[in-house]
């Protein structure tokens, strides 16, 4: 066994110091017009955890790809332990001794662990000798690693954790060596998030190379040897986690000095606009997501709502939106909002005076067959200035209308017959906001603004969203951008596991304590007005 | 990677994909030993060389236009209603009910009154797969595939055992009477002279075309329409939207339904002039065939129906001219479903490489892309 | 209704459960790897003609077998190109394939035999499988209740039957007991699993869709040279759409498709035997009995009685993301 023939090493080797496990040279991989990656080359130090990070977009997932076998490098040269290495699919990487842990696992989700570990690497035609053989070395692996897993339980029944736990046991039962893991945290809790650090910490003392994608500064400065900088598809540094900051991360990550300034002036908060009550919503399957929500926002104020993804904001953002169903109080000017009713949808939403712009543009903001005019009266088709009678849309009002918006909104190219899948993502964002700050709506909710948005767009889309701050309305903004929400919240409510762990004045705290309450730690500190 | 222009998505794919379906089944005529130039001017000839021709090839075509847009419309709302044949044997029952029992003075106040049994019939037939679908999530391709046998089935009781004539062996209904018989071509002034009295095409034709219009409509002008074409590209956007994704399958399935049934009207009261077990004879498969052909739009339905009512009545002209069964027909339906539909993808990427590179050759003069 | 009609009805629902349960099993594969298949009738249709047409021209019925199996599994291998290779819509695909065998079957036998596309009548010994008498089933056959069990029905059919029910076990064996089962589910659950342990989707998906071909092969065969005396148009008569029905029945589960086979070609014996029947006052219609596995299928469907749940990944193409 591998895992056992190696001896533990320590983790201060600079890259210069031990041989390197994987050294890529000059890789490239454009995808039609959109060059993915540029000319990247780097040094992994074998038995260390190296980091890459790098903004949404930078190109981390495809370099990793590649890696894997997944994509094959329009040019470039892949070196394992030194030798030059080909790796056309991932059956390649697979015994080059690479593991992968992808962001979506890739999990089979009605097998049990144990079928899922052997897939694809069984022993011989029957199935039972596997098992068996991979039953005993899950117990060793569960012994060794803290990676201890019901090897029988079917994947559904797992936690998020769990899961994940599974991906890395699929690995080291190939007999992974170099272990890639593509933005691990993202679904974790941060009781995982440890657990998960724990492992890999002694996964690397065991001599085991760890590739860690992140665009998390946190765990870039609390786990890695090393650190690599993407950014927009290319290799931008390579320096020491000890000898660097997260300031200076963030700086290479983005290409300048980072705290995006939003201009704007103090907030001049009016009568409460929307109040929320002790709001719940349950998922598909039952789990309740949103465990007892009570917030408030005011005419003329931002609400920043902070936490790391998946701690109930999609939620919140849903079930204001009239997507998903909820139980407890929600009133927009003191009027009662149906939250699982008839008119707990979309349109009564919109007719209340409710504008969303959603967090998935792609899949739920747009569609992406619909032409830009189509689409800038979307989730407002019934709307009755685009009638032209009782039976009839006007689509000549309709483009008149968008035309009107794409010039407003500097949307280009600026023709409304285009497709939105033929717009920038930056500019089918800008359709998206343009439609919904068009409307004047009494609130907007704000998912994501600048996800995936280039940098033009981001300080635009602020502006307009300040701009209806200004005009005397309330806005919903969640992001897990804690830069977004620290300069452009009036005020900021962060949530944890379905509740709301607190709410804090931007200027009256830090990341630090934000990062705390993100994290689930109760604050001592007294609670903003 | 950028598309091919929106003309040849539209026009060159289609009809490559029946180029390619034609010389497939030109080989297979070959290959049972007969010459297929000449099957090909025998079912031109019979199916377009005279009025006579045109009569049958019309009439055949206003069956295929009516379950092409059922199925099109279906499509829209990213529906597969594979019922059309169940929900047309429906619309015809709705017809016999309406005709048989009634003794209506005119074949007009009819017309209205058996349109309003056969659009109900089969929207009713189309309402509980879409209502299975929509509220429990049953698969509509199976469900709609189970309902057309039951549709069968339930003629086929109702024939046998109710509706036929006292001591008739036949399993069909009474005629229905002189009064309600539609005008044919025949009957019509200015283009009469050239149809014979025995013309199966009637004024169902123009019924159709006013559907397929309608249809466009619909489609394109309307908030239904809008919101039939959102939830057909994504159901979790039109969630968004505030669009009810049950409303919109009940909607479209009746729509389709209904207009599935209508064909019922050229077979069963145009046609047959009563209600026979096998009145619909595939034409409710027929249509996904146009609809696919057609590209989902009206316009292209209406080109493909016309198609395949000659394909239809030359394929009949052909197999008493040459000994060539009226099954080549259907050989060809099936090539071009599987072209125009399964094998969309094969047709399609050589031709939009071939686009790709002559934007690539003309690029140096040209402008630069948008 | 004495013994002997029962014995006599439960032969027949065995020997017209035969073609039903192979090409039920032929659609397990097919579906378990993620490939929907609505055109199982027009590969058994195919595989009817082909093998009718064979085994009448060679007087062999394991030639005619073998090229009926070809014909099905020529269509299997246009299903998988449609589906697999060019990821096309695999509902159209199936429908297409359903008219292509229900048209050219049709326009061959004609074009062989010119009688009005049927196949010429085959014998026992000339190109029609024989019944099979299993060992003493003359002498058991005096023995009350179990002989005419033993002798008349589960003796005396052709191997085929044999053949099928022996590939229930064997399938069941295969998906849950082999390498090559374990893939087989993944596929059909989360190709990208699959991929990523670096094993093809396409092959995979390939190999079930032509064990589809195979089964739905020697349905046809059953159904021309086995249950009946040579191909006639449109012999299937829908057989392929109550194996899918009874594919969903069955939940995707080999042994629960063996039940639901048996279940509907047991109402298309009585159907066969009775016209109408009479439960009291009330009278049950052919029609009726007839249809009853679609209603039950679709009553099943609804999710009334225990929800079926397909294969996660069926029906949709494997695309690689990013």
């Amino acid at each position: 066994m591998a895992l056992t023939g190696l001896a533990g090493r320590h983790s201060d080797a600079a890259p210069a110091d031990v041989p390197p496990a994987i050294e890529l040279r000059g890789i490239s991989k454009a995808f039609g017009p959109v060059q993915a990656n540029r000319n990247i080359s780097i040094r992994v130090g074998k038995g260390t955890i190296h980091g890459i990070i790098g903004e949404n977009g930078a190109g981390k997932s495809t370099l990793m790809s590649i890696l894997y076998g997944f994509y094959r490098a329009d040019a470039g040269e892949i070196l394992i332990n030194g030798r030059p290495t080909s790796i056309p699919n991932s059956q390649a990487a697979i015994r080059a001794g690479i593991g992968m842990v992808f962001q979506h696992f890739k999990l089979v989700h009605n097998f049990s662990v144990v079928e899922n570990v052997i897939l694809g690497a069984e022993d011989g035609a029957l199935l039972r000798p596997s098992v068996d053989r991979a039953r005993r070395l899950l117990a060793e692996l569960a012994r060794d690693y803290e990676l201890d897993v019901d090897p029988d339980a079917l994947i559904e029944d797992l936690s998020v954790g769990h899961q994940q736990r599974v991906e890395i046991l699929k690995a080291l039962y190939r007999h992974a060596d170099i272990l890639i893991l593509d933005e691990p945290t993202g679904v974790l809790t941060p009781d995982e998030a440890d657990h998960l650090f724990r492992i890999l910490a002694n996964l690397r003392d065991q001599g085991k190379t760890i590739i860690l994608i992140t665009h998390k500064l946190r765990e870039i400065m609390e786990i890695t040897e090393n650190v690599s900088v993407m950014r927009r598809g290319e290799m931008v540094a390579t320096v020491r986690t000890a000898e660097t900051s997260p300031e200076q991360l963030a700086e290479l990550m983005v290409g300048r000095k980072v705290l995006l300034h939003v201009p704007k002036g103090p907030a001049s908060p009016g009568r409460t606009v929307l109040e929320i009550e002790d709001l719940r919503v349950r998922d598909d399957d039952g789990v309740e997501r949103l465990k007892g929500i009570s917030l408030q926002i005011r005419a003329g104020e931002i609400l920043g709502i902070a936490g790391v993804a998946g701690n109930g904001q999609s939620e919140l953002l849903e079930v204001l939106g009239g997507i998903a169903r909820g139980t407890g109080s929600v009133k927009l000017n003191g009027v009662p909002l149906d939250l699982a009713g008839r008119n707990a949808d979309g349109r009564s939403r919109r007719r209340a005076g409710i504008a969303h712009v959603p967090e998935d543009r792609q899949n739920l903001g747009l569609i992406m067959d619909f032409t830009a005019w189509e689409n800038m009266a979307f989730g407002y088709q019934d709307d009755p200035a685009y009638q032209k009678n009782r039976w009839l849309m006007d689509n000549e009002a309709l483009r008149k209308d968008a035309m009107g918006k794409i010039e407003r909104f500097d949307v280009r190219p600026a023709d409304c017959w285009l497709p939105a899948k033929s717009f920038s993502g930056g500019n089918q964002q800008k359709i998206v906001v343009a439609r919904e700050i068009e409307r004047n709506p009494d609130l907007l909710l704000v998912g994501q603004p600048t996800r995936g948005v280039d940098i033009g767009a981001i300080e635009f889309i602020h502006r307009r969203i300040v701009a209806l701050r200004d005009a005397g309305k309330a806005v919903l903004l969640v992001s897990v951008e804690l830069d977004e929400i620290m300069s452009l919240a009036d005020r900021i409510a962060v949530m944890f596991d379905g509740r709301i762990m607190g709410e804090r004045l931007p200027d009256q705290t830090d990341e630090r304590e934000l990062g705390l309450l993100m994290a689930g730690v109760e604050a001592t500190a007294g609670k903003a007005a | 990677m950028q598309r091919m222009p929106a003309w040849a998505d539209a026009f060159l794919v289609p009809l490559i994909s029946l180029v390619i379906a034609f010389l497939i089944s030109g080989i297979v005529v070959r290959a049972i030993g007969q010459d297929p130039v000449e099957a090909m001017r025998i079912m031109v000839q019979g199916g377009f060389g005279s009025a006579y021709a045109w009569g049958y090839t019309l009439y055949y075509a206003t069956n295929f236009l009516f379950t092409g847009l059922a199925v099109s419309v279906a499509f829209h709302a990213s529906q597969f209603n594979i019922g059309g044949e169940g929900q047309a044997t429906l619309g015809g029952l709705g017809v016999a009910l309406v005709l048989l029992y009634i003794p209506w003075p005119h074949w007009t106040i009819a017309l209205v009154a058996a349109m309003i049994g056969a659009a109900a019939f089969g929207a009713f037939w189309a309402a509980i797969p879409a209502w299975l679908q929509a509220r429990r999530g049953s698969h509509i391709v199976i469900t709609t595939i189970m309902f057309n046998f039951i549709a069968g089935g339930l003629l086929n009781y109702l024939l046998v055992n109710w509706m036929k004539p006292a001591g008739s062996m036949d399993p069909s209904t009474a005629r229905f009477g002189e009064a309600v018989r539609l005008p044919t071509f025949y009957d019509l002034p200015l283009v009469g002279q050239y149809f014979t009295k025995s013309t199966p095409a009637n004024i169902t034709f123009f019924i159709a075309l006013l559907a397929c219009f309608l249809v466009w409509l619909l489609l394109w002008r309307t908030r239904l329409g809008y919101e039939i074409r959102a939830f057909g590209k994504s159901e979790k956007a039109a969630i968004y939207a505030g669009i009810s994704p049950f409303r919109i399958i009940m909607l479209a399935m009746l729509i389709s339904g209904a207009l599935a049934g209508l064909m019922a009207i050229n077979g069963t009261m145009g046609g047959q002039k009563r209600l026979i077990l096998n009145a619909v004879e595939g034409a409710g498969f027929i249509g996904i065939a146009v609809a696919l052909m057609g590209r989902n739009h009206p316009f292209g339905v209406l080109l493909a129906a016309i198609l395949f009512g000659f394909l239809y009545q030359g394929g009949a002209e052909l197999s008493l001219a040459m000994n060539i069964p009226s099954q080549l027909v259907t050989v060809i339906q099936a090539l071009v479903i599987l072209f125009t539909g399964a094998l969309d993808n094969m047709v399609r990427a050589p031709l939009e490489r071939a686009f790709a590179a002559g934007r690539r050759g003309g690029a140096p003069q040209g402008q630069g892309g948008p | 209704m004495d013994f002997a009609t029962l014995i006599e009805i439960l032969g027949s629902t065995v020997r017209l459960s035969t073609p039903l349960l192979l090409a039920c099993l032929a659609g397990l594969y097919s579906e378990k790897s993620g490939v929907f298949d609505i055109g199982l009738e027009g590969k058994m249709l195919m595989a009817a003609m082909v093998s009718g047409a064979v085994a009448f021209v060679t007087g062999s019925v394991w030639l005619g077998l073998l090229a009926g199996i070809a014909g099905s599994m020529a269509l299997a291998a246009l299903h998988g190109l449609a589906s697999i290779t060019f990821r096309g819509n695999q509902l159209i695909s199936g429908v297409a394939i359903n008219f292509l065998a229900a048209g050219l079957t049709v326009l061959v036998a004609e074009d062989l035999f010119g009688q009005g596309g049927r196949t010429p009548p085959v014998s026992f010994g000339a190109g029609r499988f024989a019944p099979i008498i299993l060992p003493f089933a003359d002498q058991i056959r005096p023995v009350p209740v179990i002989g005419p069990i033993y002798a008349d029905l589960l003796s005396g059919h052709s191997i085929l039957v044999y053949v099928a029910f022996a590939a229930v076990p064997a399938t069941s064996w295969l998906l849950f007991r082999t390498r090559f089962g374990l893939r087989l589910r993944g596929v059909g659950e989360n190709p990208a699993a699959v991929d990523t342990a670096g094993i093809s989707v396409v092959r995979l998906r390939y190999t079930a869709v032509a064990i589809t071909g195979l089964l739905c092969g020697l349905a046809g065969a059953y159904m021309a040279i086995g249950l009946s005396a040579g191909f006639g148009r449109d012999m299937t008569a829908g057989r392929g759409y109550i194996a899918l029905a009874a594919l969903i029945f069955a939940k995707w589960r080999p042994w629960y498709c063996m039940w639901a086979c048996l279940l509907f070609g047991g109402l298309e014996a009585i159907a066969n035997r009775y016209q109408n029947i009479d439960i009291g006052a009330f009278t049950v219609p052919v029609q009726l009995t007839a249809n009853l596995p679609y209603i039950l299928t679709i009553i099943i469907l609804a999710g009334f009685v225990g929800r079926a749940i397909p294969p996660r990944a069926g029906g949709e193409p494997y695309v690689k993301e990013r």
